[in-house]
């Protein structure tokens, strides 16, 4: 039972990175229907940001946690650029040019990091210590997974707010629903994008950061199978909705770890990958969507 | 218009496919002064790590043994060909290498493409030695292959001697990396001859190469209190696994391989203490004082500023034992080379190096311990075996 | 038009024989060195996943990513089937090759059939996974050799094997995407509702199109197998089907011989230019960004080279009889 509880901590913990992950496609799809491939390499990208910034902050003698908000600043601004540049052009051409493209833009972020830092894994430094809670008898909980849930769920909700509440969030959901309709009602279709973008990618930081922390081995390969998941924590949730891209990467986190720890570590990817072809089968739109009639 | 397009496409094409072949013509002729070595690693890539630090340690032998005056008065000349850790390439690199007039192949560094390329290079007869291909069928494709480094069964066997004699623990519990050939066999002979020195394996955990997170199964193996976790694999692996292994509570030691070599250059210098009191086998130890172990780690980091590996020592090593076998042949002729190969002796940074007589080493092992930070030797365990 | 098209085939056949010949002699006279052999086997191989790629990605519009996934199944069944010698030398070969292609057919179908009936870039996404999976599987089953790789397989395959293997792919997909089914995914691709209200059954081409790719990477993936002697599952990754896209793309979506020309430039470029190995990634990932910006169709377009037409063009008496 014991052994349940702290596989299913290890489970959230890994389950709160593809959630933070997930927001940026699920943001992105909702609102371009653009599976942007490149998402997954803004977390490596924003690993590395943060990690040059660290020497710097302590340098300054500022608190080390800062490098997440350099990192999302940073990663912000990359994601904005890379969609005016990539992605703006081909807006109205053939979804399979842009995704192309997408694949594309990851391709070259990769090899343009491997090209400037080599393949050598970089040590990340434990920005936020190494202490941890005892909850009894060999029973330790370490700080970084703690903050790692709560700073996801805080932000999640947050997010959900600020689209719910703020004039930028409603803007936001109006062009998702139909992007012709929102510039006629006077809404700046390529800021929202843009912010859309910015908001998914500093996002991505902070996964990075927190991902970084918790297994502190960075490398410019390190985000694409992590970006792999969490798109598929985005499908499984319902591509689009927020709520969902927190269900569906806390779904996949916990699915992982109790295969690994009960069926066999070898097929837990394997495992989650069913998963998802049996809800693409029951439930297309995932656990949150809701279906969209089909327009011509 | 577009059908010109076309065409012209298709003659540049044509142009392109004659070009490339006459390049691949102007590779030039082994000169009478020189003997060629072609030299196969991944130097891109995802195990570019290994290729290029491999290539340094050649570099380095190569460029000592030329200044010394190369081979019976010969210049050695080599050149490093990029397969990217793709057997496909490594085929290509190899042919290309063939087409270029090669005496030897040094290479390759990982175990797939070395067997590819052993396949072709023993129906050509082409004397070849790998420093670190370990998979025992690298050397049962043809007579011309040797190796410099021991093979995987053999460091598995050493590492559960040196549990269960030198340690003297009783339960041990395993996590290996299943998609990589090197973990698995390692594996496999550690459970094996872990049985016969009256050691229990407790727990066996697996763990695929894109992995980050091994919290769960190392949750499982706690649970369990092995007295040693055997961690088979590289350092980028092993340094992620001694992290969360020592997050999680687990405070016994670990027990690594030559993988491991180069674990505290992937470690935060606050996060020593995740791999303190841990042990692993390796080819040699950088603190030993013999002549030939400082001379190679000064010089190799005075030239490359950086602390070698177990793969640039065994990339030295296995230069020198080709210029040995050079030395010793009584031709430069393909049969000739082989001979002398398959009877080379040397005394490397590696220790005392000799062949069997399937071209596998026999040498001795180290076990380096990680103190204070840093590599200690420990203790070395001869091949033959005290049992 | 029968007649025309009868001829087409013997001028198309007497062209590859032609080729054959021009090859096999620099071959033999030594000015292919050992090499370029190899890797025109490799860019025979290439071409095959190319233009089955095409298929699905060029003519049908759908995105796949996991063509690797599929090559693998073909090399695994074909090493297996090779490596018992029930059937031994080039009968082993060819039968390795039909039942390589099957079996990755048997698993299109099982990931083709619930994803291709959805709209939207799942299939992207699911085969990506697949891919991955597939690699897993082939690490975790006992006959495959594991993670230590299948050693020993014959070495079947040649240049004229592999050669000759393309050809027929080639003609095979040609006369396929000629057909009323060709027609019908390239309406597909066009516009899906319209095709849907035609009458033609959308889910059931997509799928029918997918198998096939499917079939051909497997038979490529027997020809390669036997090529090398041994095989890792990780050799069939991401970056291997990545690689096989950007043939595609930039030969052009929907162009034959696009494929066929950016087939054996990409794989004998980067033998030329190895000095840039480094750069290859990074060259191939900017080549496509410019190629979706500035010209999405790719070098070739739609267009497809056709050596009747133009012996056509050259013999002012058939033109004449062609404007009739």
């Amino acid at each position: 039972m014991l052994d349940l509880i702290k596989q299913l901590i290890n489970g959230l913990q890994a389950g709160s990175i593809f959630a933070l992950v997930a927001l940026g496609y699920t943001m992105v799809y909702g609102i371009v229907k653009l599976i942007n491939f490149a998402h997954g390499d803004i977390i490596m990208v924003g690993a590395y940001f943060s990690l040059m910034a660290i020497p710097m902050l302590s340098s300054v003698g500022l608190p080390l946690w800062l490098c997440a908000i350099v990192a999302a600043a940073l990663c912000a601004i990359l994601g904005v650029v890379t969609e005016r540049v990539a992605y703006k052009p081909l807006r109205n051409s053939p979804r399979i040019s842009a995704l192309i493209t997408a694949i594309g833009v990851s391709l070259l972020l990769q090899n343009a990091f491997m090209l400037l830092f080599s393949a050598t894994p970089k040590p990340y430094p434990s920005i936020f210590g190494k202490d941890s809670i005892t909850l009894g008898d060999g029973f330790t909980v370490s700080y970084i997974t703690i903050l790692t849930i709560v700073v996801t769920v805080v932000l999640m909700v947050l997010l959900q707010m600020f689209i719910k509440r703020t004039r930028v969030g409603k803007s936001m959901r109006a062009v998702s629903e139909d992007a012709g309709a929102a510039q006629l009602m006077g809404i700046n279709v390529n800021n929202t994008i843009s912010i859309t973008f910015a908001i998914g990618s500093a996002l991505a930081a902070v996964a990075a950061v927190l991902y970084s922390a918790a297994y502190p081995l960075i490398d410019p390969y390190m985000g694409s199978f992590l970006g792999i998941k969490a798109f598929v924590a985005a499908v499984l949730g319902g591509i689009g909705s927020i709520p969902g891209a927190m269900i569906g990467g806390f779904t996949i986190g916990i699915v992982e770890s109790l295969t690994k720890a009960y069926i066999s570590s070898q097929i837990s990817d394997a495992v989650v990958f069913l998963l998802l072809i049996l809800v693409l089968l029951i439930k297309p739109t995932g656990i949150m969507g809701k279906n969209i009639g089909e327009k011509v | 218009m577009k059908k010109t397009l076309a065409l012209l496409m298709a003659i540049a094409m044509l142009a392109m496919l004659l070009v490339g072949c006459g390049g691949g013509e102007s590779g030039a002729p082994a000169e009478s002064d020189s003997i060629f070595i072609g030299c196969l690693a991944p130097l891109t890539g995802d195990v570019s790590v290994y290729g290029v630090t491999t290539k340094q340690g050649a570099e380095l032998a190569f460029e000592e043994i030329n200044a010394a005056g190369g081979v019976n008065g010969k210049q050695l000349t080599y050149e490093f060909v990029d397969e990217k850790g793709d057997s496909m390439e490594a085929v290509n690199a190899y042919n290309m290498l063939m087409d270029k007039k090669m005496v030897a192949l040094f290479g390759d560094v990982t175990s797939k493409p070395t067997i590819a390329v052993a396949e072709l290079s023993a129906e050509d007869n082409m004397p070849m030695i790998t420093a670190t291909a370990t998979h025992p069928d690298v050397t049962k494709k043809g007579s011309n292959v040797v190796r410099a480094c021991f093979l995987d069964p053999y460091q598995g066997q050493i590492m559960a001697q040196f549990a269960a004699d030198n340690l003297g623990v009783k339960t041990a519990a395993i996590i290996y990396n299943t998609s990589d050939d090197y973990s698995s066999g390692l594996k496999d002979s550690f459970t094996q001859y872990a049985n016969e020195f009256g050691l229990t394996i407790v727990a066996t955990e697996g763990y695929g190469a894109d992995d980050k997170d091994f919290k769960t199964q190392l949750t499982k193996i706690q649970a369990q209190k092995p007295d040693v976790l055997f961690v088979p694999d590289y350092y980028e692996k092993a340094s992620l696994i001694a992290t969360q292994a020592r997050e999680i509570g687990y405070d016994n030691p670990l027990l690594g391989v030559d993988g491991w070599d180069g674990v505290l250059a992937v470690l935060d210098e606050a996060n020593y203490g995740v791999v303190e009191g841990c042990y692993f086998s390796n080819h040699y130890s950088v603190d030993d004082t013999t002549p030939v172990v400082a001379n190679f780690i000064k010089n190799y980091t005075d030239k490359y500023g950086e602390a070698p590996t177990a793969f640039s020592a065994l990339g030295y090593d296995a230069i020198y034992m080709l210029k040995a076998a050079l030395e010793n042949a009584k031709s430069l002729s393909k049969e000739d080379i082989i001979a002398a190969l398959k009877v080379v002796e040397i005394d490397g940074v590696t220790g005392h190096i000799s062949l069997d007589e399937e071209g596998n080493p026999i040498k001795v092992v180290s076990i380096v311990e990680i103190k204070d930070g840093k590599y200690t030797l420990k203790t070395k365990i001869n091949p033959v075996g005290e049992e | 038009m029968d007649k025309r098209n009868l001829s087409s085939y013997l001028i198309n056949t007497a062209a590859a024989v032609v080729i054959y010949l021009l090859i096999s002699a620099l071959i033999s006279g030594g000015i292919i060195t050992r090499q370029y052999q190899g890797v025109l086997v490799f860019a025979c191989v290439n071409c095959i996943l190319a233009v089955s790629l095409n298929l699905t990605t060029g003519f049908l519009g759908e995105l796949a990513l996991g063509h690797a996934g599929f090559m693998s199944i073909g090399a695994y069944t074909g090493a297996l089937i090779t490596k018992a010698g029930v059937v031994e030398g080039v009968p082993g070969l060819l039968l390795g090759m039909l039942a390589g292609g099957l079996v990755a057919v048997v698993f299109a179908m099982l990931i083709g059939i619930p994803v291709l009936r959805l709209k939207g870039d799942y299939l992207a996404i699911v085969t990506l996974g697949f891919g991955e999976i597939i690699r897993v599987l082939i690490e975790a089953v006992p006959f495959t050799g594991g993670a230590k790789g299948l050693t020993g397989i014959p070495r079947l395959t040649d240049f004229t094997m592999a050669y000759w293997v393309m050809v027929v792919v080639i003609v095979v997909l040609f006369a396929f995407i000629r057909s009323r089914h060709g027609r019908a995914a390239i309406a597909i691709s066009q516009d899906d509702i319209a095709s849907e209200a035609s009458g033609i059954n959308n889910t059931y081409y997509k799928i029918l199109v997918f198998g096939i790719a499917a079939f051909f990477a497997g038979v490529a993936g027997c020809l390669y197998g036997n090529y090398m002697g041994i095989l890792g599952a990780s050799s069939f990754n991401f970056a291997k089907s990545i690689d096989i896209l950007v043939i595609v793309v930039l030969g052009g979506m929907g162009s034959f011989t696009g494929s066929i020309v950016a087939a054996f430039g990409l794989t004998i470029l980067p033998e030329v230019l190895r000095g840039f190995a480094e750069y290859r990634m990074l060259i191939y990932s900017v080549a496509l960004i410019m190629m979706m910006l500035f010209r999405p169709s790719g070098l070739m377009g739609g267009y497809e080279f056709s050596l009747s037409r133009v012996i056509r063009k050259f013999i002012p008496g058939k033109r004449k009889e062609e404007a009739k």
